[in-house]
């Protein structure tokens, strides 16, 4: 379908893709193999401007050639998570570490951080997740507190993308714990402060590029001027970055199933069996039918939000949390189903789709689970109806 | 330090066919692409002002429409481009179309190098570059492998030829041909890609290049394509099974047979 994308977001999508198929569909077999961080091909998209595409010029990036940076980084995060999810969300996680200081950060702070971002000098990630604050944001332990012109904190962050390759972490921490959700406070932490150290590195069943860790901080000093926002305000700032980056969850989705069909339908048309190609079958083509028709509802969709970001919408919670819920629901039926279409070999890791089905799995997990999400639908739905709907 | 990489518009010969029946190229349909080679010499380029500072100039010699390979060599890094087209340009063999060049690179009048690829992937003539240096009377370089150094007015390269690597020092101005084993070209940057897609580029035809008619295109060209044919394929063979004495004696027999007739 074609999406009347601007000259500007082609360019994104044709520098993408030539990066996905030089750079990372050669290695993302390797990459998940061995559970390796890409390094080098995110240097290959920092070279190609492709990490400021979200950010504004002031601060050293590009996001007002594509009116705003939300389709940009969805058209990007889709593009890469065609070839791999693992280095797609190791991208993504960046903007996401971002996002907290781009939406809520004092142009002083946006100022000293966000252009070694965008040029990819320095790596971000987003610290919110604890072992028993997952779906359940309120429940963070790690504790921020106060002394003098400094934040002591203490506690420990689990399952971090980029956690110990990033260089700039936005951490969400308790200042109050007596408020709950509302005593919570969002900070920049920055590698190399003494007493934040990395622990357990994660072994996962998929998306193994990226890298997933632990972040430790025992009695972690840092500035006062670290604070984004103001005490208080780190549950805000959590949820309207997860409402901000969910669209680009719902991108991984769309292009981890893109690559999927694509797979199976190249299979389909070179696989022989009975004496005739499989894909004339029509139980392969009915199969092959609803994959790209779901993927494109997914896209048409993402889309769709992504756009309304761009123009400026003030609430889009419910829509951001329809499109991640659906796409990714999207992708782990399409690539089990191009596991099916590829039979025996799309069990065997010769072949991507296997990964792809695992890639897929975690994109109904992270950045809220697809139950959270349909919670958060219904009541924003059930708010409008009480409203007098709309 | 102001580089000069002249590039060509070739068709992708990946998706090239002979037409059999008239032994030429089909070029219908065909895409042109910048000519692979050429995506080396721009690499080599960009490396050198990273390094040393000044400006990459791309120049390509052809129709309107090679106004593409510009602007796709101005997203990988080109500072400036520069179209050389003019009807009494086409039809130049290497000869005029070198010549047309180094006039071009002459007029442009600061330029301390040309770097041009190995040869273009359409005509394989590897041609162009060198003529451009004997037209410009510049020394030359080809079928360079590594640049070693530029500095104090000289630059330092490595030929990679048959056997061996030849060590070459030449003052500057001068004209190197790249090969593949130079470098890994860059892709092309979105800012590129967005200043590419606004860039004027000036056109220089015969009249700004001060040129007579007689010297460029087919009229300034002394050789001809007389034909173009693809060889014919033969797949006849003999096969043979035996010891290898019964089938040394087979051999013998139909070389010493073959020798009779």
């Amino acid at each position: 379908m074609d999406y009347y994308l601007s000259d500007e977001l082609t360019d994104i999508r044709d520098i993408c893709r030539e990066i996905a198929e030089k750079y990372i569909v050669p290695a993302r077999a390797e990459l998940d193999e061995e559970n390796r961080f890409p390094r080098e091909i995110m240097k290959v998209m920092a070279d190609s401007d492709i990490l400021g595409i979200y950010i504004p010029e002031e601060f050293g990036g590009t996001a007002e050639a594509f009116g705003g940076g939300a389709m940009a980084l969805s058209v990007a995060t889709e593009e890469f998570s065609r070839a791999c999810g693992g280095v797609a969300v190791s991208y993504a996680a960046n903007a996401l570490g971002a996002m907290p200081i781009l939406i809520s950060a004092s142009d002083e702070q946006k100022t000293r951080y966000l252009p070694d971002l965008a040029s990819g000098r320095k790596l971000a990630a987003f610290a919110l997740t604890e072992s028993e604050a997952g779906s359940d944001a309120g429940g963070v332990k790690t504790k921020a507190i106060k002394d003098g012109d400094h934040y002591i904190l203490n506690g420990t962050k689990q399952w971090i993308t980029n956690g110990g390759e990033a260089q700039v972490y936005t951490v969400i921490a308790l200042t109050d714990p007596s408020r709950g959700a509302r005593g919570l406070s969002a900070f920049i932490v920055e590698e190399g402060t003494p007493g934040f150290s990395y622990g357990k590195k994660e072994d996962k069943m998929g998306i193994r590029a990226s890298a997933t860790r632990e972040l430790i901080f025992e009695d972690c000093r840092i500035p006062a001027e670290n604070l984004i926002s103001g005490e208080g305000r780190g549950f805000i700032v959590a949820m309207k970055t997860l409402n901000r980056s969910r669209p680009g969850v719902a991108s991984q989705a769309v292009g981890i199933a893109q690559g999927a069909l694509d797979e199976a339908a190249k299979y389909a048309s070179q696989r022989r069996q009975f004496g005739q190609r499989i894909d004339s079958f029509q139980a392969i083509q009915f199969m092959l039918a609803d994959m790209a028709t779901q993927i494109e509802a997914a896209r048409a969709l993402t889309y769709s939000v992504a756009r309304m970001i761009d123009a400026g919408a003030k609430k889009y919670e419910k829509v951001s949390a329809m499109a991640k819920v659906f796409a990714s629901d999207v992708a782990m039926k399409v690539t089990t189903d191009a596991v099916q279409i590829l039979g025996g070999y799309g069990y065997m890791k010769e072949y991507p789709v296997e990964k792809m089905m695992r890639d897929a799995k975690i994109t109904q997990i992270y950045e809220g689970t697809n139950q959270i999400q349909r919670a958060v639908i219904a009541s924003a739905l059930i708010k409008e109806t009480a409203a007098g709907g709309n | 330090m102001r580089i000069a990489v002249a590039v060509k518009q070739v068709p992708d010969t990946a998706e090239v066919r002979i037409d059999p029946e008239r032994g030429t190229l089909i070029r219908e349909g065909v895409p042109s692409i910048l000519n692979p080679f050429d995506e080396y010499a721009l690499e080599e380029a960009f490396r050198w002002r990273d390094e040393l500072g000044g400006t990459v100039v791309v120049i390509t010699m052809g129709p309107p429409w090679a106004e593409s390979v510009l602007r796709e060599a101005v997203a990988m890094g080109a500072d400036e481009a520069l179209l050389i087209s003019d009807r009494a340009f086409a039809g130049a063999d290497t000869w005029a179309t070198s010549h047309t060049l180094a006039a071009a690179v002459t007029k442009l009048g600061d330029v301390d190098l040309v770097i041009t690829g190995k040869q273009a992937i359409d005509g394989d003539t590897a041609q162009t570059g060198p003529s451009i240096a004997a037209s410009l009377d510049w020394p030359q370089i080809t079928f360079v492998g590594k640049v070693r150094s530029i500095e104090d007015g000289h630059i330092l390269a490595e030929r990679y030829v048959e056997g061996g690597i030849e060590v070459v020092r030449s003052s500057l101005p001068a004209v190197v041909t790249i090969l593949k084993d130079a470098n890994t070209p860059r892709l092309p940057s979105l800012r590129g890609k967005m200043k590419a897609r606004k860039l004027e580029i000036p056109t220089w035809g015969i009249d700004d290049l001060g040129l007579d008619p007689a010297e460029t295109g087919l009229d300034g060209s002394p050789t001809r394509v007389v034909t173009i044919s693809t060889p014919e394929t033969s797949s006849d063979g003999e096969m043979h099974r035996g010891t290898p004495e019964e089938l040394a004696a087979a051999l013998a027999d139909l070389l010493l047979g073959e020798e009779g007739s």
